[in-house]
């Protein structure tokens, strides 16, 4: 079930929570609603589910409007961030509602529940009540109960958010391989960009109500759309400077005068302490060398300005160059994002 | 030596015991001062001419009819005020609109205002000379001096029990829940039914115990509006003043005995309350260690 969101915007008095937002959905694609706090992720997955009402715009679900579709005839699952499991029911008949509110035979709901406790791999605990269970054990039987009325859609508000880091990273696993299995058409909303990274086929990111970039979590990794994109996903590097002709410099985004600012991943930069011809070359101090682990992460104070910038090198190519801490060396950029001064500045989290 | 340790920590953290007792002691010194003191002497007056004057003032028509009257009010005004309460709690804690601030005060009003003035109110609207009274004559409808006024001035001076009860619940529990289940399906009525109603189910009963045991009570709202004719518009709190005024010995045994129905009936409500308090205190206490 693909789901089609037009020109959708939403406002709470004053605050601005989504504006004009276009998004498609592809059937059967586990995709991440990804943002700071603020950003709309939730708000969107709510009119997506029908708990909200846009102001302005349409949701489709596989072409028809949703927006005459009551909220409980939209076949939706819908798991909460912190379960809101029925706590007066037992694990049965909290599973078991959905199919009860439809009047389903007794023996039809047993059968179902069963099926789905045997998925969440908690066969035995139906009796217990949510407060005697554990928080990944209330996740899961939260998602069983958001799956069991066979939705086309499941929409999840940041999930694995209240569990400790162990379990989420578990549940995350978990939830991967489920969606393997079931292929139901799912949107998931997180913070956390390494969740998002890790799970999703799609990634959306948002900022401030607006959709920053959509795209593969690799694609939204190493190809930002814009500064915001970068600097959410991951550890970034800036420098400033003038645009320089050189052709060797990678993906100029906009314009070629004025001041540019680049952005470059701690990874994708090098120190040599030798000036070649080709490619830039910026000075800087190595305060601090982390030695351990596969890389190695150097702190260094760049010249003259003593902006912090942070390289991350293969620990060949560290013990190949044996820098020491108050050296004064070269960083190279093998590969930057450049983006002109002043494009979105505003992206402090 | 870690014991003597344990023991000078324990003190540090509780007062002395002294003090401890002292504010006990001044507590039960005023309980019974105002409240058992005078519970004693309303049993010791009721019986003091033998329990024959009792029984007759409890099995006098009047009573007994008074004993009806206050039996249907109160259930027509707990009846109104769930139904109410309810809708008023729902609405202030689920759904944002402007003006909630000044429907949270207008619930809150019954109580601010005097319960003679609430009387008062209806009085002028629905008396003879009041605003509605050439149109109720018209229809012949009869509201003040009659049952109607009396069910209205009580549910009046009730009302903010049960949905003060319920809006502090209602806020607590969050819409996650009722969500979940409107995401599952349900109707808004499978909804309530199902998930709502079980989770606020103690703070509704002890709503309804409180505005139940006033509604039993209530005295000025409903002198002001009954028009006191006995076997008629009289309840039990009016009948206890009737005899108490009639100032011979045995009009104010009767009064005493009336009043030991009276004081009866709020004694159950008293054990029925402290046992639906205990009941709520332990189904949040185990959530809260579960939670833990």
């Amino acid at each position: 079930m693909s789901i089609v969101v037009t020109n959708v915007s939403k406002n709470f008095g004053k605050h601005i929570a989504l504006k004009d937002i276009d998004l498609e959905i592809p059937s059967g694609s586990l995709t991440a609603l990804l943002g700071p706090s603020g950003s709309g992720k939730t708000t969107l997955l709510r009119i997506i589910a029908g708990l909200e009402e846009a102001d302005a715009g349409s949701v489709t679900l596989e072409g028809e409007d949703f927006s005459d579709v009551p909220l409980r005839q939209r076949q939706i699952g819908f798991v909460f961030q912190h379960y809101a499991l029925f706590r007066h029911m037992t694990v049965f008949d909290n599973i078991g509602f959905a199919l009860k509110v439809r009047n389903q035979p007794k023996a039809e709901i047993r059968e179902r529940v069963m099926e789905l406790l045997n998925l969440i791999q908690l066969e035995g605990i139906e009796n217990r009540y949510p407060s005697q269970l554990s928080g990944g054990q209330r996740q899961r039987v939260a998602l069983a109960r958001a799956l069991s009325a066979r939705p086309k859609v499941l929409l999840l508000d940041e999930p694995f958010g209240a569990l400790d880091a162990r379990v989420r990273k578990e549940l995350r696993a978990w939830l991967r391989r489920l969606h393997d299995e079931i292929h139901v058409t799912s949107v998931f909303v997180t913070h956390d960009q390494e969740e998002a990274l890790e799970l999703a086929d799609r990634v959306v990111v948002m900022s401030k109500g607006r959709i920053e970039q959509v795209g593969s979590p690799d694609e939204v990794y190493h190809q930002p759309a814009n500064p915001f994109v970068m600097t959410f996903l991951g550890q970034v590097n800036l420098f400033h400077g003038r645009w320089d002709e050189s052709p060797e410099l990678a993906d100029v985004s906009d314009g070629r005068n004025g001041t540019m600012v680049a952005y470059v991943r701690p990874h994708q930069l090098d120190l040599t302490r030798v000036i070649s011809e080709d490619g830039a070359h910026w000075p800087g101090r190595i305060i601090r060398i982390h030695g351990a682990g596969v890389q190695v992460r150097i702190d260094l104070e760049m010249q003259p300005d003593k902006r912090p910038a942070e390289v991350l090198l293969p620990r060949e190519r560290f013990q190949e160059l044996n820098p020491i801490v108050g050296e004064d060396v070269y960083v190279r950029p093998k590969e930057m994002k450049i983006f002109p001064k002043g494009i979105d500045q505003d992206y402090t989290i | 030596m870690s014991h003597h340790v344990i023991n000078r920590s324990k003190a540090a953290k509780h007062d002395h015991w002294l003090v401890r007792w002292t504010l006990i002691a001044f507590a039960v010194g005023i309980m019974s001062l105002l409240v058992i003191g005078p519970l004693i002497n309303v049993f010791y007056h009721a019986f003091e001419l033998g329990v024959a004057i009792w029984w007759k003032a409890l099995v006098d028509p009047n009573t007994l009819s008074a004993l009806r009257l206050t039996i249907i009010t109160a259930v027509i005004s707990v009846s109104c005020n769930l139904v109410f309460g309810f809708a008023a709690a729902w609405a202030i804690s689920r759904f944002p609109f402007r003006g909630k601030a000044l429907l949270t005060t207008l619930i809150d009003l019954p109580f601010s205002v005097s319960p003679v003035i609430a009387g008062l109110i209806f009085v002028l609207l629905f008396g003879a000379s009041g605003f509605f009274g050439p149109l109720l004559e018209f229809a012949n409808v009869q509201i003040i001096f009659a049952l109607p006024g009396i069910v209205l001035a009580t549910t009046f001076v009730t009302f903010p029990f049960i949905a003060r009860e319920l809006i502090p619940v209602l806020e607590a529990l969050g819409p996650d829940e009722e969500e979940a289940a409107r995401t599952l399906g349900a109707s808004a009525w499978q909804m309530f039914w199902h998930v709502t109603i079980p989770n606020i189910k103690w703070g509704l009963l002890y709503g309804v115990l409180l505005c139940n045991a006033r509604a039993i009570g209530e005295f000025g709202a409903v002198s002001v509006v009954s028009g006191k004719i006995p076997g008629r518009t009289d309840t039990l709190p009016l009948t206890i003043e009737k005899f108490y005024q009639s100032f011979d010995k045995v009009s104010t045994a009767s009064a005493f005995a009336v009043a030991t129905l009276l004081t009866g009936l709020a004694l159950i409500t008293l054990v029925f309350k402290t046992y639906l308090e205990t009941k709520t205190h332990q189904s949040t206490q185990r959530e809260s260690v579960m939670d833990a």
